[in-house]
């Protein structure tokens, strides 16, 4: 059987790249799937967690619906706002969008 | 109370007299002086004042006028009514001056001390009563006409109306407090009358002139008013020279001062002291008083004054009881010698006596019925007046008819002999009419004064009321002659020479030459100061005349001289006004005859004569100051004599010498029937006064007037405790006045009215003379230069140097700059440190907190990536130090 901290590793690259595509992309599009790639990491952190370690109890199962009922919310809203954006201002390249620079 | 009764009551009627024009005063102050606003160039105010060219100046309105007038004269009507009622009343009582009218109220109660104020009429009230009123009404008729067109004629009635009513309050007092509020008010309104014309600068100097030089005189009476109080502790005239002293006791009580005194009256009375220790003093005064008299005698034999004892029946007043005190300073002078000569020298300022006499003719620069005023009713007199009112006081202690003169008396007689001449002979030069007058006035006070000096009590209260009326009649006489020259003189100008431009400076011609129309009567309205320019110079402008006796003459041909030059007092400008203003020539001569002393028929005959019997009396017993005021007055008598003679001569005799008067004249109506009503009756009372003081056995005469004894003297006499001794008629002193009164008309007549002075000749007394001395004279002896060098030019100097450069700008002003500088140097320090601390603290917050922000702002770059890798740093950093502060690190294998 594959052992736990493979799926460890997997899910923890994917946050990384998550964290690097959130941090690094210029595209508010990518930026968002960058979370949801986040997002999913940790799903695989919560489904390899409850299978190794607690199987008998629903809880991983039940965290990771809550996540993508989140991650769906989220990206429905983020959607919007970054549409929202590039119909005002015809781009949605995140460094354009700092109206609240001080 | 029943008001009507109080209206019967004579004791309660003295009150009410000066009651009618203060009540004036006040009315026309505050209701009838209206004016309205008149361009200062008008014919209405004068047309006489360049200085206000352009401005606009108040005028009275008509209805104010008038309004004045009728108010003006019903307070003095008034006051008149009241005067005689109360002097009828006193007529009526047989032995009145032993029983007085009188009543007080409590005015100040100091505890110890109770002061009262209240109005006494005893027979010299009276005398006065009678003259004061009758002579005000005169002048205040007289002023109807002499102001009806002055731009201020309401001002004017509502001053002499608190000037009349300032005399009757001086007259009624019963106190010498009351008295010197009377004598106070007075010398305001001669200041307030004097400089009427404020317009012309000689008339304000002399306002400050006569009040400076009066106000010095009255602060020294006033200080012997103090010592008077202070040493006796009342100031009622009664108290101190009529009635008995109280007890000693109670005097010692009063003034703690008399250690000797009283030490020796002490003994005298004990017995009477002890009877009425403890008991109110008051009330037991005169029971104490009768047994006094013995106990007095004694007393008086035991000290010094061995005569009381002889006359026995003496009252032993508060007088008599200074008089043996001696003074608290002035070695050798006993109390009532130094009061009194405080006193005598007050009236020497209000009489304008001889070193104080300077005031009196600047005095003239008021309108001619204020120095009626001043010369006869008021003012001058009242200080004759104070005199005689205090005399008891002046003689205590001395016996003038014997020769031994008391020191305030001796003051007298010299100053009042020495006055009498020396402003005699000033009067002989003087070439104005009015200042000829003022002289005179000065002169006869002199008469007064010496006459008081001597114990002439009954003389020189006759001629205090004798020279009342006359002087009052010349000073209105005067001023109707100076009337009628201003008159002619518009005449003149509308239609003598037509010259059309006039100089600028040509101010005297201003209404007439505008008007250029027959002459109305406004012309004979404009009073005397319609020649601002004419005699602007005050006193000086007779002199600048005087050194170029030509001027007159020359005027004529020179038209435009005439507006500058003309001076309508000048004598030398008159002549021949007998013709067109015989009424006033008549009654000026009347006047002046009367105060030449013409025998027999005028009263100033009687008067000077009796001054002259007096010293007479004295000089035949072989008294000095006697003979002193003999020589003097008798000199003084021919040279009044003259000059009066002198002045008729120039003013209404010969040929006119301008043609200003050839058509000198009062015009018609309303104005000139109000000026000379009252010369005609005055002039009446001018002869006719005399008739009251003939001796009674003087020859024919004494039997008509006097067969009972003069009456004047007898009903005078009795104002006093011991009446004066009454004079025996003696041919030698009538002897002289007929000599010198004669003798000096004579030689005026021979002077100035035989050979009648044409225009432009010289004064004939300048050849009798000789130039030096008439100069001299002419400038009165150079006494006014004398003050400015003495006194005038070192205060100025004092106030210049002293006070202003000195004390003001250096001390004050140099405390007050310290002070500043120092205060300067203080704000200075605390503005420096609220510049560096306060505003350092305050500024500074602010400022780092801004600095903050802006270096904060960095932080904020509107990147959210960068923001998330802020926060992906801090979430590893915590993680981190959570870990190894965990030990989660440790426990992995």
């Amino acid at each position: 059987m594959i052992p736990l901290w493979m799926y460890l590793l997997v899910a923890a690259a994917m946050f990384c790249i998550g964290v690097y595509g959130v941090l690094s992309r210029r595209n508010a599009v990518a930026i968002l799937m960058s979370v949801e790639l986040m997002l999913s990491a940790v799903n695989i952190n919560l489904i390899a967690f409850w299978r190794y370690t607690a199987p008998s109890d629903m809880a991983g199962q039940v965290f990771t619906s809550f996540v993508f009922v989140i991650a769906a919310a989220e990206a429905a809203v983020g959607l919007a706002i970054i549409i929202s954006i590039y119909r005002s201002r015809r781009s949605v390249a995140v460094e354009d969008v700092n109206l609240l620079k001080g | 109370m029943d008001f009507s009764a109080l209206l019967n009551d004579p004791n309660f009627l003295p009150w009410l007299i000066p009651v009618g024009p203060l009540l004036a005063f006040v009315i026309i102050s505050l209701l009838t002086n209206r004016s309205r606003m008149t361009p200062a160039t008008s014919a209405a105010y004068g047309g006489h004042h360049p200085d206000y060219e352009g401005m606009l100046v108040p005028i009275v309105t008509d209805r104010s006028r008038i309004a004045s007038i009728i108010v003006g004269m019903s307070g003095v009507l008034a006051a008149w009514a009241i005067a005689y009622r109360v002097v009828f009343d006193a007529l009526g009582i047989a032995d009145f001056g032993r029983s007085v009218f009188t009543s007080a109220v409590t005015w100040m109660d100091t505890g110890a001390l109770t002061f009262k104020m209240g109005v006494l009429v005893d027979p010299l009230t009276v005398i006065m009563l009678i003259m004061v009123p009758l002579a005000v009404t005169m002048i205040f008729i007289y002023s109807i006409g002499y102001m009806a067109h002055d731009p201020r004629q309401s001002r004017f009635f509502s001053l002499i109306s608190l000037f009349a009513g300032a005399m009757l309050i001086l007259v009624v007092a019963d106190n010498l407090l009351l008295l010197f509020v009377g004598w106070e008010i007075m010398g305001l309104c001669s200041y307030l009358l004097i400089g009427f014309w404020f317009e012309k600068r000689s008339a304000y100097n002399a306002a400050i002139k006569a009040f400076t030089t009066t106000r010095i005189a009255d602060v020294i009476m006033l200080l012997g008013i103090a010592y008077l109080y202070f040493a006796t502790g009342t100031l009622s005239f009664r108290e101190i020279m009529y009635d008995p002293m109280p007890t000693h006791d109670s005097a010692a009580a009063v003034a703690g001062e008399h250690d000797e005194g009283v030490a020796v009256a002490e003994g005298d009375h004990s017995e009477t002291v002890v009877a009425v220790e403890g008991e109110a003093v008051e009330g037991e005064a005169i029971a104490v008083a009768a047994e006094n008299e013995g106990d007095h005698s004694e007393g008086a034999v035991a000290g010094a004054e061995g005569e009381y004892a002889a006359e026995g029946e003496h009252v032993h007043t508060w007088a008599i009881e200074l008089a043996e005190t001696p003074a608290i300073f002035f070695g050798g002078i006993s109390a009532a010698g130094v009061i009194g000569i405080f006193l005598v020298i007050g009236t020497i300022g209000k009489s304008a006596q001889f070193p104080l006499h300077v005031w009196l003719p600047d005095a003239m620069e008021g309108p001619t019925p204020v120095s009626a005023m001043i010369h006869a009713a008021a003012m001058v007199s009242a200080g004759v007046y104070a005199i005689i009112r205090m005399y008891p006081l002046f003689e205590a202690g001395g016996h003038p008819h014997d020769g031994d003169l008391t020191s305030p008396l001796m003051l007298m007689a010299v100053v009042g002999s020495v006055t009498a001449l020396f402003a005699a002979t000033i009067a002989v030069a003087q070439n104005d009419v009015k200042k000829v007058l003022a002289y005179s006035t000065i002169s006869q006070l002199g008469f007064m004064m010496a006459a008081l000096g001597i114990g002439g009590f009954i003389a020189a209260a006759f001629h205090l009321i004798t020279h009342a009326f006359f002087k009052a009649l010349l000073c209105m006489a005067a001023g109707a002659v100076i009337h009628g020259m201003e008159h002619g003189e518009h005449h003149v100008h509308a239609h003598g020479h037509g010259h059309g431009a006039l100089p600028a400076g040509a101010v005297g011609a201003l209404p007439a030459n505008v008007g250029g129309g027959a002459v109305d009567p406004l012309y004979d309205a404009i009073p005397d100061h319609g020649h601002g320019a004419g005699h602007g110079d005050g006193g000086h402008g007779a002199n600048a005349h005087d050194e170029q006796p030509g001027v007159s003459s020359h005027a004529h041909e020179v038209g435009d001289e005439q507006g500058h030059g003309f001076d309508p007092q000048d004598m030398m400008n008159m002549g021949g006004l007998r013709r067109t203003m015989p009424v006033t020539f008549i009654t000026f001569l009347i006047g002046g005859l009367s105060l030449a002393g013409l025998p027999l028929i005028t009263a100033g005959f009687w008067s000077k004569d009796e001054i002259l019997a007096e010293a007479w009396l004295g000089t035949t017993k072989g008294f000095g100051p006697h003979a002193l005021v003999l020589v003097c007055l008798s000199v003084a008598a021919f040279l009044t004599a003259f000059y009066t003679m002198r002045q008729l001569g120039l003013t209404f005799w010969g040929e006119n010498r301008t043609e200003e008067a050839a058509h000198a004249n009062l015009g018609r109506g309303v104005v000139s029937a109000t000026m000379t009503l009252p010369l005609i009756i005055l002039s009446f009372f001018a002869i006719t006064a005399g008739f009251v003081g003939v001796l009674p056995d003087f020859p024919i005469l004494g039997g008509i007037f006097s067969p009972e004894g003069a009456p004047f003297g007898e009903f005078i006499g009795r104002t006093l405790v011991e009446e004066p001794p009454h004079l025996d008629f003696n041919i030698i002193p009538v002897a002289i006045s007929f000599i010198v009164a004669l003798g000096g008309l004579l030689v005026g007549y021979l002077m100035y009215w035989r050979r009648p002075l044409t225009a432009g000749q010289r004064d004939p007394l300048m050849a009798i003379l000789g130039d030096s001395i008439h100069t001299t004279l002419r400038n009165k002896y150079y006494f006014d230069e004398l003050y400015i060098a003495v006194f005038v030019r070192p205060s100025q100097w004092f106030a210049k140097n002293v006070a202003y450069e000195f004390l003001d700008k250096g001390v004050i002003d140099g405390f007050l700059h310290l002070i500043a500088r120092l205060f300067n140097f203080v704000g200075d320090l605390i503005k420096m440190l609220n510049l560096w601390l306060i505003d350092g603290v305050g500024d500074g917050i602010p400022e780092m907190i801004g600095r903050l922000g802006k270096w904060f702002r960095g932080a904020q770059t509107g990147r959210i990536q960068q923001y998330m890798l802020l926060v992906l740093v801090a979430a590893l950093v915590i993680g981190v130090i959570f870990a190894l502060s965990s030990g989660v690190l440790q426990a992995a294998p």
